[in-house]
This record gives structure tokens, C-alpha cells and sequence, in this order.
């Protein structure tokens, strides 16, 4: 048994690569922590190897033979009662130290974390829904702020500070290669602040349990250089591009007078609904329906003719459309890069 | 009435008074007397089965949980069933396995190491339990029907709450509290009174045994913490019922006091579940290695201690709710503390076999597997002290890592080997050793194999409580690796049944001492009569079987004629008063009934609580009638 723990932690200390590991770091937050718990690995394991090593040498003391004595019911009567009590005020003295140590490591890094929020690059607002992610790129200048959905982007090395909130439960945002978690309360606002340190793309969970489709309520972390972010930010700037093809003007058509247009927004045309993630520029993102699917053209065909096959119980109802309605809509979303 | 010099009793005159006694306090056979009995031995027998059932109920469950989580994207059980059976998981074994059995487990044996005849309040032993059994049946028949609890043991608002859970699921979860709530809190008062008033002459608090001194601070962390939880379940079923708004935040309540509520009771709730165990392996340690346990005083202190301590950690289930840092900072240290008295009794009973003749019994063996687990699960317990630490592994598979190596590895192991130790005193028959060792072996492989890729899952990402994740998450090679330990465990639960099963089978053999421990509990027969003592003992030192050897002094005094107790002072344990107990009878069953009523009622109607009170005073009024004096008729002993 002990050969598998000790087996497990040497894959563990190999490296747990990952794009939703804490111990992947990918950012100045999560490294942090990230050096608490090598602290608490190291500390941790010479005590629990102490323990095990007074065990094992009672084990091995256990076996030698002893003369059929009375039991000793007064302790002070044992020879090794006294030096046995040298011991265990050294022992208690040992873990009042290590303790010491922790606490003043994780005050440290804890009052770290808590200065980062200070001198922030860019602030962003996370709405979080039962189950999927509003992400707002705040802005001093209105119009240079924007809405997306269950992805966000961050530039690398910069400073961002994310407001936290919720509309129905609770639920708590979670990006473990960056930094730790927050919970988002309704009635509350909490922040969270990440400076992400290399490019990639990561993947973050909700973490508290918010119903149904708890499982499925994931976002994309992309973390760009920050020329790529700038572009980025700059497409999301743009409305909607307009639809070029036949199928896609039939597909904006459909999506502006059937349901559709009630709960979603499209930047530049009519459907302008708040209730459910805005899909200005849908087809630019890495997934569908908070990480339920991989975006896809498939896979979102999938998602509006049964979205509740794909993740039951979701707030997206089943929309009936004929074929042709079906493959306008998915020309015309599938446009919105 | 005064301690009396052993003395050889003739053994007619000790039969006369055995059968005496044996009137006065017996259970009278048949249907009529298993509904009314009041003796502690039978209700505490019947709690500690009804425990196990409801283990084995939240066992099953558990592997449906590693069945679906297996392997990635897995169909077997749907959303809504997985979200119900993780939530009666936990509530299965938190509120009708985990509390309850350690006090059915007291019932039986406070009273026997206190060398006395009845528990405190006999009545209310036996109405907590139909209580118990009443609550825990209620929630599984509605789980049963499709209406079990959906939002967690834990019940976060606003998801629990009238808008987000609707239908009757949370309240019957909430109800469910309200009835095993008011159970345990029955029985951490019977304790209470019974450790400090009806201790033997001569138990002083200082010679008082490890076990009792868990118990005890176990009643009183019961006291104070279980209202916080029936405060919060109460306001819970009245936003939800009558609509009022304690959780609301659109109406000024705060879904945070909810948590602050919750966790209150939650945090405590792990000491009640674990200091009783603690106590019990105290006394395995002792007597496998014939040796009392090293450093007594420190012992005691520690267990005080920790239930102190234990009032002040709460918010480390919080720290990811954005309260105010400083605040969180003191809960690090506080929880960081608790380390202390843990590793100072982890200490003291490796000292006590180190320098005692350990035999490796699987009692003992059961208490190895718990130090090597338990020693864990603290350590991970004190990563999770650390804010920042902890905001990475919070609500991930690593908490549950922690918590399962803190309540299996803290009470279920030393639950095991207290069966093994105490099954001879309960049944009069020993278990077998060879089934013994499979059963542990099995277990504690199975369990290491099941939690401990836990902790790596939830470094690796992945959040708790959820019915399935994507093939390209790499968790599946861990989550396999735990479902096929899970299986490990069910194989070493049926081994036990099964080895309990054919004891029951063989004759009465044991006898009254089968461990030559030292403990009042092993100086009576094996099971113990109904007046558990036909003398009672006097004690002079914490190991009272140790230090008198054949002769043992005792007292006289009481009536046989009458259910009678003695009273002693709470410190010195000197004689203080003679008592008189209850007689068998309905009252308590026909009250716990019609509690059952009120409180099954009010799930659907606020106004039930009003009508419901009607036939429950009639019980109580029934209960409390006047008996008059008793009639001190005895003859002469």
C-alpha cells in the first residue's frame, strides 16, 4: 500500500501537466500557492515520516520476548515513563515550530495575493449563471468595453482584476493553472486577481455546487501574447459581420424572429436577449455551452437540436427548426468569428 | 449505605439477589417489551444495528458514486440521480451513521464504565432513539420515491432555497435534520448526566476512563453546536414554507448565514464524530498492550482542548467567500492549533505500546490502520488551514481526500476494531480472528486505494460533486483506480457482516473479561445482566481491574425490589443520594410517534406544527404522569 502512495507521489512531484492543474503553474498567483504547498509537501512529510518511523520502531521493539508480567496500571511506575515525557514535550515543541512556519508562509503568500488586486491592468466583470459564464471587458470609455461568453482572454504579464458576481446561486470561479478560487454570491461582489505568466490556453471550472449542471460549467482561459490579445480585443470590439451568403441571411433571419433573438445577443443586428450567453462573435471561441462540446460547426448543430441531450437541464430549450432554418442559422453563427 | 469490604457471598444469597434484580429490571419478552423497554443495553444495541444499516445504505450509494465517475463521459446515472445520491451519501453517513452510532455505541457502554445500572433519563434513551429510526426512514422512503435531497448534506442557499429547489426535496432533508438533531442532542444530555452523577464511588474526574472523558466533551460540543444547525434548517424550511426571507439577499437576508449557521454545527460536527473514537482507541491501545495509557493528564487536556478549539475553525469552509482577510487569518491559526492535541494523543499511544507488551489483536491492528490514516488526514487538514493553499484545493477531489482520511481513518477504523473489542461484551460471543485480519487487511488497502488518488485528482483539477467530467481531463486512470478500492472496501464490509453473522451462530463463550482489560464494563457478565451490576463497584485507581486483582470492593444499598441508582458527586464521585429509575413503558414510543407526526406534518403544513402539538402533549402529560412515591418495600439485602 505504502508503495503506491509513495509511487503516486513521485508522478505527483513528476509534474501534473494539465490545462485545469494547479500544479501546472501559469501564473504569478497560482505560483505562489503553488510554493505553499511544496512548503506544506515538505513539513507535512517529515512529520508523517516521523510518525511512521516511532510506529515502525515500536513495531520492531514489539517483537522481543518479555517475561508474562501483571498489566502496569499506574504509568509512572514504567522506567520509560520519564523519559518518554522528555519526548513528547520535544514532540509538541517539533510541531508548535512547523506549525509556526505554516502559518507565517501562508500569512506571507496570502498577503501577496491580496496586494496584487492593488494596481490592476484591466478589470473584467464575471457574471456567472446557472451554468454558464457572462464575461464583461470593462472600460473607463463605454464604447471601448464589450461582452462576451464562458471565454476570456488576458494578456500576459499583465495585472487583470476580476469582478465576481451572481444572479441566481451561488457558484465560484476557478482557474487553477493561474490563481485560486473565488466564490461569486448573490448580494455580493467579490474580486479575484490573476496575472497570468506564459501564453496558453487553460481551462477553468465552477467549483461550488450550483445544480443540476454543476459539471458542466466550464470557461476558457486563453492566455495571449499581447499583440494577439489586442487583436483580439479588437474583433470583439467590432459588431457582428454582416451576412454574406444566402444561407447566412437566412440564417440571421431565423435567429432575429425565432426564439432565438428572446435570450441571446448578436451585436449589430436585432437579437438583442440578456438572459443567455451573447453570441456576437460565437464561432471565434474554443467551445459551446460552457465547455460542454468543443466549438464546432457539428458539434453546435448538436447542441441547437437537442440541447438538452447534450447537458440536461440546461435553460436553452429545444427550438424547433426545419433543416433548412437549422443549416442557415449554423451558416450564419458559424460566420461570427 | 458505605463501602463495604469485599466479602465472600454465599452463592445462594448472591442468586436470591440476582433474581431479585432481575425482576425489578428485566425487559419482559415478546413484542410488548422490545416496544417498551428503557433498558440502555437494548436501545443501544438497536441504535448501534440501525447505525450499521445505514452505513451499508450509504456504502451502496457510494459505489453507485465510483461506478458512474469510473471512466469519463459515463451514462450510467443521470444528473438529477447523482446530485440525490451524493447528497444522501452524505447525510447517510454524516447525521444517521457517523453521530449516531458513537452515541449508540456510548449508550450501551457509558453506563457500564461508570459501573452503574441505567443511563440518565432512560425514557428519553429510548424516545431519541425511535426518533432516530423515524427521521432516517423518512428520508430514505422519500429518496426511495424520487423526492431525496438534491443540493448537498450541505444544502447552500440559494440553491436549497424555495426559488432554485422547488418541490418537497429539500424539506424533507431539512426535517431530517430537525429529527436527528433532536435525537443526538437527547442523548449527549442522558450522557452528560450520567458521566458526571452516576460515576462508581471512587471514579474521581482524574481516574475517570479515557473513553468517558471523549464522551463527555463529545455531549457538551453536542449541546453547543447542533442548535446552530436546527436554527439554520428551521429558517431554511420557513423561506421556504411561509416564505419569509432569512437567505434572501433581494429582502435583506444574507445566503452567507446560511454558511456561517451551517458550519458552526459542520466543523464541531467532525469532533463529535471522531473524539468518541479517539477515546475508543484509547482504551484498545491500553488493554493489547497491557499498559495504561501514557500521560493520562495530557490525554484529558487534549481532548478538552480539541473540543474548544473545535468552536473555532468554522470559517475555514469559507475562506473562499471573500470575507475580510484578516478575519480568515485568525481561523488559519485556530485550525492550524487543533494539530497540537491531535499530535500529542497520536504521540501518547504510540508511547503507550512502544513501552507496553503489544499483542496485535485486529482491534489493535484496526488502531494501527488509524494512526497511519488519521496522522494523514490531519496533516492535509492543515494544508487546508492555509488560505491561499486552500483557495486552490477547496471544493475539489483533494478536500474530499482529506475528510474521508479524517472520518474513516479517525472514527471508522477505531469503530471497527471497538466491535471487535466490545462485540464479546455486547453478545458474549468473540469474533473470528483470521476474518478479523481479512477484514482489516482488506479495508485498509481498499480505502488507501480508493482516497488517496483523490488527493492528486483535486490537485489535477477536479471539483467536487460532479456526475461526470471529459475523456481529455486525464482524471479517468485515478477515478478508475479509486472506484476499484471502493469495491476493495464493499468486499471487507460483506467479510464483516459475514463474520458477525456466523458469531452470532456459536454459544455464549467469551466470558465476562475475554482481554483481561481493565475497564467496569468487563466486570460484569458477558452480556451483562439487565441490572448490568449485581454489586456496585467502588473503584480506587483509573484502572480498576488492573489494581485489585480477585478481590474487589463494592457497595451495597440500593434496592432491588425498585429500579434504584446512585447518585455521586460530580468531582470526587462520593456517594450522594439514591435515585429512583423508570419503569418500562409506551410513552416514549407513543411520544416519538406523534413527534413524528408533527414534524412529517409541517413538511407540507405550517399549521401542522400547531395541531401536531396536540397529540404530543397528550404524550408528554402521559409520560410525566405522577407515579406517586415509590414504595420503598425492600426486604433487607
Amino acid at each position: 500500500m505504502r508503495r503506491v502512495a509513495t509511487a503516486a507521489l513521485c508522478l505527483l512531484l513528476a509534474g501534473c501537466a494539465g490545462v485545469q492543474s494547479s500544479m501546472d503553474v501559469a501564473g504569478r498567483q497560482a505560483g505562489d500557492i503553488k510554493g505553499v504547498w511544496t512548503l506544506m509537501l515538505w513539513v507535512c512529510g517529515v512529520m508523517y515520516l516521523l510518525v511512521l518511523a516511532f510506529l515502525g520502531w515500536t513495531l520492531w521493539r514489539a517483537r522481543r520476548p518479555l517475561a508474562d508480567a501483571p498489566p502496569l496500571a499506574d504509568s509512572a511506575l514504567s522506567p520509560a515513563d520519564r523519559p518518554m515525557q522528555t519526548a513528547l514535550g520535544g514532540w509538541m515543541v517539533l510541531i508548535v515550530v512547523g506549525l509556526l512556519v505554516l502559518t507565517f508562509g501562508s500569512f506571507l503568500v496570502d498577503r501577496r495575493l491580496a496586494e496584487a488586486g492593488a494596481r490592476a491592468d484591466l478589470n473584467i466583470r464575471v457574471t456567472a449563471n446557472q451554468w454558464w459564464w457572462q464575461v464583461e471587458y470593462q472600460h473607463p470609455d463605454p464604447s471601448q468595453g464589450f461582452l462576451t461568453a464562458n471565454e476570456i482572454h488576458l494578456p500576459v504579464g499583465k495585472t487583470a482584476k476580476i469582478e465576481l458576481v451572481a444572479t441566481d446561486v451561488i457558484h465560484s470561479f476557478w482557474v487553477p493553472n493561474l490563481g485560486g478560487k473565488q466564490d461569486l454570491i448573490p448580494g455580493r461582489v467579490n474580486d479575484i486577481t490573476l496575472t497570468p505568466t506564459r501564453t496558453g490556453r487553460f481551462r477553468g471550472q465552477c467549483a461550488e455546487f450550483c445544480g443540476l449542471q454543476h459539471s458542466n460549467m466550464a470557461l476558457d482561459v486563453i492566455v495571449d501574447s499581447p499583440a494577439a490579445y489586442e487583436a483580439w480585443r479588437a474583433r470583439q470590439l467590432a459588431s457582428a459581420p454582416p451576412p454574406v451568403t444566402p444561407g447566412q441571411a437566412r440564417g440571421l433571419a431565423v435567429v432575429q424572429t425565432a426564439a432565438c433573438a428572446n435570450c441571446h445577443q448578436i451585436q449589430g443586428t436585432e437579437a438583442m436577449g440578456k438572459t443567455g450567453p451573447d453570441l456576437t462573435h460565437v464561432a471565434g471561441r474554443r467551445s459551446i455551452a460552457a465547455g460542454a462540446l468543443p466549438y464546432s460547426r457539428g458539434a453546435l448543430a448538436a447542441w441547437i437540436a437537442d440541447p438538452q441531450g447534450i447537458k440536461p437541464g440546461a435553460h436553452m430549450p429545444i427550438v424547433q427548426l426545419s433543416p433548412a432554418d437549422l443549416n442557415g442559422v449554423l451558416d450564419y453563427l458559424d460566420s461570427l468569428k | 449505605m458505605s463501602a463495604s469490604r469485599p466479602r465472600a457471598a454465599k452463592a445462594a444469597e448472591m442468586s436470591a439477589l440476582h433474581e431479585r434484580l432481575e425482576r425489578t429490571w428485566a425487559t419482559p419478552p415478546g413484542l410488548w417489551g422490545w416496544l417498551t423497554t428503557v433498558d440502555h443495553k437494548l436501545v443501544g444495541r438497536r441504535y448501534v444495528v440501525t447505525g450499521f444499516v445505514f452505513f451499508v445504505l450509504g456504502g451502496i450509494l457510494a459505489l453507485l458514486m465510483r461506478a458512474q465517475l469510473a471512466r469519463p463521459e459515463s451514462g450510467l446515472i443521470d444528473a438529477d440521480r447523482y446530485n440525490q445520491i451524493f447528497s444522501m451519501h452524505g447525510t447517510t453517513m454524516m447525521f444517521l451513521f457517523a453521530v449516531p452510532i458513537m452515541e449508540a455505541m456510548a449508550v450501551y457502554l457509558v453506563p457500564l464504565m461508570c459501573g452503574t445500572r441505567a443511563i440518565a433519563f432512560p425514557r428519553l434513551n429510548a424516545f431519541s432513539y425511535w426518533v432516530y429510526l423515524a427521521g432516517g426512514t423518512m428520508i430514505w422512503i422519500a429518496f426511495l420515491l424520487n423526492v431525496g435531497p438534491e443540493t448537498g448534506w450541505f444544502s447552500y442557499v440559494p440553491l436549497a432555497g424555495p426559488e432554485f429547489s422547488p418541490g418537497k426535496r429539500t424539506d424533507f432533508w431539512a426535517q431530517m435534520i430537525t429529527f436527528t438533531e433532536v435525537a443526538a442532542l437527547a442523548v449527549a444530555v442522558e450522557l452528560i448526566a450520567t458521566i458526571l452523577k452516576q460515576r462508581a464511588p471512587g471514579m474521581t474526574l482524574a481516574r475517570m476512563p479515557l473513553f468517558l472523558w471523549a464522551m463527555l466533551v463529545t455531549s457538551f460540543m453536542v449541546v453547543f453546536a447542533m442548535p446552530a444547525v436546527m436554527l439554520s434548517s428551521s429558517f431554511l424550511i420557513s423561506d421556504r414554507l411561509i416564505g419569509t426571507h432569512f437567505y434572501n439577499p433581494a429582502e435583506g437576508g444574507d445566503p452567507l448565514l446560511w454558511q456561517h449557521l451551517f458550519w458552526f454545527f459542520g466543523h464541531p460536527e467532525v469532533y463529535i464524530i471522531f473524539m468518541p473514537a479517539l477515546g475508543m482507541v484509547s482504551h484498545i491501545t491500553a488493554t493489547f498492550s497491557r499498559r495504561t495509557v501514557f500521560a493520562y493528564p495530557i490525554m484529558v487536556l487534549a481532548l478538552v482542548a480539541t473540543g474548544f478549539l473545535a468552536f473555532g475553525l468554522w470559517v475555514h469552509h469559507m475562506f473562499a467567500t471573500g470575507l475580510p482577510r484578516l478575519g480568515n487569518s485568525f481561523y488559519t491559526s485556530a485550525s492550524m492549533m487543533i494539530a497540537i492535541p491531535s499530535g500529542v494523543q497520536i504521540f501518547c499511544w504510540i508511547a503507550t505500546m512502544f513501552d507496553g507488551k503489544p499483542r496485535f489483536a485486529t482491534p489493535l491492528l484496526f488502531v494501527l490502520g488509524f494512526i497511519v490514516t488519521f496522522v494523514l488526514g490531519g496533516l492535509t487538514g492543515v494544508m487546508l488551514a492555509s488560505v491561499p493553499l486552500d483557495l486552490q484545493v477547496h471544493d475539489t477531489y483533494f478536500v474530499v481526500a482529506h475528510f474521508h482520511y479524517v472520518l474513516i481513518g479517525g472514527a471508522v477504523f477505531p469503530l471497527f476494531g471497538a466491535v471487535y473489542y466490545w462485540f464479546p461484551k455486547f453478545t458474549g460471543r468473540l469474533l473470528n480472528e483470521t476474518a478479523g485480519k481479512w477484514n482489516f487487511w482488506l479495508f485498509f488497502a481498499g480505502f488507501h486505494l480508493t482516497f488517496f488518488p483523490m488527493h492528486i485528482l483535486g490537485l489535477i483539477g477536479m471539483p467536487r460533486r460532479i456526475y461526470t467530467y471529459r475523456a481529455e481531463m486525464e482524471w479517468g486512470g485515478w477515478n478508475l483506480a479509486a472506484t476499484a478500492g471502493a469495491f476493495l472496501i464493499a468486499v471487507s464490509a460483506v467479510m464483516f457482516v459475514i463474520n458477525v453473522a456466523a458469531a452470532l451462530r456459536r454459544p455464549r463463550t467469551a466470558g465476562a473479561n475475554p482481554w483481561q482489560a481493565s475497564g467496569l464494563e468487563w466486570a460484569t457478565g458477558s452480556p451483562p445482566p439487565a441490572y448490568n451490576f449485581i454489586y456496585l463497584p467502588v473503584v480506587a485507581g483509573r484502572e480498576p481491574l488492573w489494581e485489585e486483582g480477585e478481590t474487589r470492593p463494592v457497595m451495597e444499598g440500593l434496592s432491588s425490589s425498585e429500579r434504584e441508582i446512585l447518585c455521586t458527586s460530580v468531582v470526587e464521585a462520593e456517594p450522594d443520594m439514591r435515585h429512583p429509575m423508570p419503569d418500562n413503558t409506551l410513552w416514549p414510543l407513543l411520544a416519538a410517534l406523534s413527534t413524528t407526526a408533527l414534524f412529517i406534518g409541517s413538511v407540507f403544513n405550517e399549521w401542522a406544527l400547531v395541531w401536531g402539538a396536540i397529540p404530543l402533549t397528550a404524550c408528554l402529560i402521559g409520560w410525566f404522569w405522577p407515579v406517586g412515591t415509590p414504595r420503598r418495600k425492600e426486604a433487607a439485602a
